[in-house]
């Protein structure tokens, strides 16, 4: 066991405890001309001090920022212990950032030095250098394309650490006064400034607090059991706090090995070679993954399919039994222990997950059935909630009580309630000392007794794990006072292959009622096998047995809120399947896919207006935008179909008036 | 520590010619096939490190010079003057041993081996061992053998292609083929690169990409490149001099700009009635 008895309060001062304990064991790998190329941590060490002291060489002075943009390189995760070494605050922005958005956190940020990854980064930069005064020097890490761009204030990453060798070289004491700073520094200084994604308004500068950032990452290392024989793949974007805080803050505290993919395309392969025991994805990662199993295995042979399907079957049966040591028959076991020779082995290996001990997935809702498949195979998937504010973790399962429903109990150390409006709220050691530069939204974000309001709306389970509703700002009430969460319901309904899309209706309604969009692919599919013929996604959308079929799914589907004390008010009583599919031409879906609430409320106000006139039917016509950019419309009579609902809700009127 | 090669040891066979004075000299060639002439009394050099352009249209005697200058066809008239070695008749594989490397109008890969396999091969010339060596895979065989692949990392590395190093060509996108011969072109670590019609059928993004690799392999390994291309805008942006041919003659010689505004060459690409 590598841990400490308590935590040290900075980076820097990990990075040499490390170099002192694990000195030759590797810190840092990137694959590079098709090697693993490794650092150990003592030579880690020495390429961090050679480029702090560059960079004191170039003019840096304490409290300069530093922006770090690019994909995931040593060198600039380095740079973020350099910087920190020498009471810097690196600024980790995101590589595909349109410059635009680049300049505009660096400008806010007011960074002196920008260290980038490659000529693409730089020329970003550059395009927009004389409009950010602060800005003075840009580092570049691979000098390719390079070579004929003259300028005082650029260079490469090399230089500047061999400035620093040379610093060394000539006075000695130089390193020793550099090792001086770094034990005398201050668990208060800003350890990193992390902006958020700017996915609602523009990026804020989350400024986290150095000894904060070190005690969340002390708790969950401890939490997870994380020591210097772990290893992971730094895969995620350096600006996202995940990565700052899974890879990088875990990594110096827990003194394991961060690995470097070779290049964004070669993740897959790079995660086959590295077997990493600590794996984060978010849960579209591990659906691409099924899916990919799930179309080779249609292309194999007859014995291949059905050594998938018996094993997976056993696997479904005991796999997440044994993974939770609970009590399994003999016979249970041995089968298991068959299929992990047979598929589990070869699968793990061949998805690079193989010496797996803790994964952990966030962001979106996951399937119940996509989460148990992958921990059926031995794979201890886990589910965490967190946010950038939180320096990541709010809340994260334990190891044996882990459910595809909720995100976890409070993680280490976290204060966790729920407000009067059902928001979360949470006090954490890795909470957030404020927005830079914005005192007034850092106000908004906070509640008076020091509590981070989350703005997601969510209430504890029986056995005390958390659960996620939606965001609160969309969370309403129905008519009668209960509570209606419309994500919640579309989520549940989205997790049925045939649903693609939902819509949920109900704030300051009687019920709730639903729009629904079918899967083209597997209802057309359902649709062939069943000898059931169509012309257009219309008229599948609007044909009887796939009105049954749907309403087999709602039907689960209120089943399922049934037993949620919290949900179980707001059942789907009426629904529709919509006559044509949502699109973003239409302004129906934004261009990442997400329902555009308001506007359908809008644009399909009839339709609403018959879920809950008690009209079985409605004819509507609606003006639809081709790929061309031609206009059309589309007509059609929409049916309206009741629901049944269960126990617990109060009886219905409406349906009666219905019928 | 982890020493990453410095760009010095891309730089081109060291040949003894400084970069500007003339690497390939053609001199009065003519070449016929029976009664058809091909190329008629052309002359042009090409300067170590420049970009190089043939032009012309169809049927104008490109790649039949191509052909000419890497030894696939003997000119009847003429002489052909290589690093300062005048010859007529020369077979390919001389021509690879010189120096000389090319790409092919359609691409000819080993469809069934992978990139690092088809790169691979092009170093086979620069190999020293014998097969008996080679297939005994042991010894010196093998050292050559990681000293050779150090060289192909550092190519795959150049391209971008590291993410399909073991993908076998067949299944790769033309675009990506294209980028596969031109890393085993590179392999044979070239003083002057041969590509033919290096973008035919590329889409524009595609096209943006091959121009960045011709530069960077022109800037930064110092290789002389001699290119064939169709398409007009990007030969005016990519080449330092460019050698317009129609029917068999040569009509125009000179910088792009120049070129552009020749009149005999717009007539030729207009098409005026001989």
């Amino acid at each position: 066991m590598a841990h400490t008895a308590t935590a040290l309060d900075t980076f820097p001062k990990y990075l040499l405890r490390n170099a002192e304990q694990f000195g030759s064991r590797p810190a840092m790998r990137h694959k590079d001309y098709g090697i693993w190329q490794t650092w150990t941590w003592r030579q880690q060490l020495d390429e961090i001090r050679a480029f702090a002291l560059g960079l004191l060489e170039l003019g840096f002075e304490r409290g300069d920022k530093v922006a770090v943009v690019g994909a995931n390189r040593p060198r600039l995760y380095w740079t973020f212990t350099a910087v920190q070494s020498l009471g810097g605050i690196p600024v980790p922005v995101y590589a595909d950032a349109v410059a635009e958005e680049m300049a505009y956190v660096l400008d806010h940020a007011g960074v002196r030095f920008a260290v980038a990854q490659d000529q693409e980064q730089v020329d970003k930069l550059l395009s927009f250098a004389d409009q950010i005064p602060a800005l003075t020097d840009i580092i570049y890490d691979e000098k390719r394309g390079l070579r004929d761009y003259r300028s005082e204030a650029l260079h490469d990453f090399e230089e500047v650490q061999a400035k620093g060798r040379a610093l060394i070289e000539r006075d000695p004491s130089a390193a020793k006064n550099w090792e001086d700073g770094i034990r005398s520094a201050s668990g208060d200084d800003v350890s990193v400034m992390l902006y958020t994604s700017g996915t609602t308004g523009r990026s804020k500068g989350v400024m986290i607090r150095a000894a904060s950032a070190v005690q969340a990452a002390f708790d969950t290392v401890k939490f997870d059991d994380l020591t210097e024989r772990d290893s992971v793949l730094a895969y995620l974007p350096l600006a996202w706090v995940g990565d700052h805080y899974l890879n990088y803050a875990q990594g110096y505290v827990a003194g394991f090995c961060m690995n470097c993919p070779e290049s964004q395309q070669t993740v897959p392969q790079d995660l086959r070679e590295i077997g990493p025991t600590f794996y984060f994805a978010p849960p579209r990662v591990f659906e691409g993954l099924l899916t990919s199993v799930t179309i080779r295995m249609e292309d194999a042979g007859r014995f291949k399919k059905w050594i998938f399907r018996t094993f997976t079957e056993v696997a479904r049966k005991y796999g997440e039994a044994i993974l939770e040591k609970r009590p399994v028959p003999l016979t249970g076991r041995l089968a298991y222990a068959l299929g992990e020779i047979l598929l589990y082995g070869p699968l793990k290996n061949v998805l690079g997950l193989s010496k797996i001990r803790v994964a952990y997935t966030a962001g979106e809702a996951i399937g119940a059935d996509l989460f148990s498949f992958f921990r059926s195979l031995g794979i201890n998937l886990k589910q965490l909630y967190g946010q950038t504010e939180a320096f990541l973790y709010v809340t994260c399962q334990k190891d044996g009580e882990v459910r595809s429903d909720t995100v976890g109990p409070p993680a280490p150390n976290v204060d966790i309630r729920i407000s009067e409006g059902g928001e979360v709220q949470f006090r954490s050691p890795g909470m957030f000392v404020g927005y830079y530069k914005e005192p007034e939204k850092t106000a908004e974000a906070m509640t008076p007794d020091g509590y981070v309001k989350t703005g997601d709306a969510g209430f504890f389970d029986t056995d005390g794990q958390l659960k996620i509703i939606d965001r609160a700002k969309d969370v309403g009430k129905l008519r009668d006072g209960s509570l209606f969460a419309p994500k919640y319901i579309e989520n549940t309904l989205k997790f049925f292959p045939n649903i693609k899309e939902a819509v949920a209706f109900g704030d300051g309604r009687d019920f709730a009622a639903v729009f629904i969009n079918i899967d083209l692919t597997a209802v057309g599919n359902w649709a062939e096998r069943n000898n059931i013929a169509y012309a257009s996604y219309q008229e599948l959308a609007g044909h009887p047995r796939v009105y049954e079929m749907i309403a087999r799914n709602v039907d689960e589907t209120n089943r399922r809120l049934s037993q949620e004390p919290a949900m179980a008010g707001a059942q789907i009583r009426r629904f529709l399947i919509l006559h044509k599919e949502l699109d973003a031409d239409d302004g129906e879906l934004t261009r990442t896919q997400k329902v555009r609430r308001s506007f359908i409320a809008e644009r399909y106000g009839e339709l609403i207006e018959a879920l809950y006139d008690g009209s079985s039917e409605k004819f509507v016509s609606t003006e639809v935008t081709f790929e061309d950019g031609r206009k059309g419309r589309i007509s059609a009579t929409v049916k309206i179909a009741e629901a049944n609902i269960y126990g617990g809700a109060h009886a219905s009127p409406v349906r009666e008036a219905a019928e | 520590m982890n020493p990453r090669p410095s760009p010095a040891q891309f730089a081109g066979a060291d040949d003894g010619i400084a970069k500007g004075d003339v690497l390939l000299k053609v001199d009065n060639v003519s070449l016929s096939f029976g009664g058809v002439k091909a190329i008629t009394d052309i002359s042009f050099d090409i300067r170590k490190g420049e970009i190089r352009a043939i032009i012309g249209p169809n049927g104008a005697g490109k790649t039949s010079m191509l052909n000419v200058i890497n030894g696939f066809y003997t000119p009847q008239v003429g002489t052909i003057t290589f690093r300062g070695e005048e010859r007529r008749a020369m077979k390919p594989h001389h021509a690879v041993r010189q120096g000389i490397a090319r790409t092919f109008q359609n691409v000819a890969l080993f469809k069934g081996m992978t990139t690092l396999e088809n790169i691979m091969a092009g170093r086979s010339v620069l190999m020293k061992r014998n097969i008996f060596w080679q297939m005994l895979w042991h010894g010196p065989a093998l050292k050559e053998e990681i000293e050779h692949r150090e060289k192909v990392e550092e190519i795959i590395d150049f391209l971008e292609i590291e993410h399909i190093r073991r993908t076998p060509v067949g299944k790769l996108p033309y675009g990506l083929q294209k980028r596969v011969e031109l890393g085993r072109a590179l392999a044979m670590e070239p003083s002057l690169l041969l590509l033919d019609e290096p973008m035919a059928g590329m889409n524009l993004e595609e096209k943006e990409d091959m121009s960045r690799f011709i530069i960077d392999v022109n800037q930064q390994r110092g290789t002389t490149i001699a290119l064939i291309e169709h398409d007009m805008g990007v030969v005016m942006d990519l080449s330092d001099r460019v050698v317009v041919l129609d029917y068999g003659k040569k009509i125009a010689d000179g910088v792009p700009d120049v070129v552009k505004n020749d009149q005999a060459v717009i007539d030729a690409y207009l098409g005026v009635a001989h």
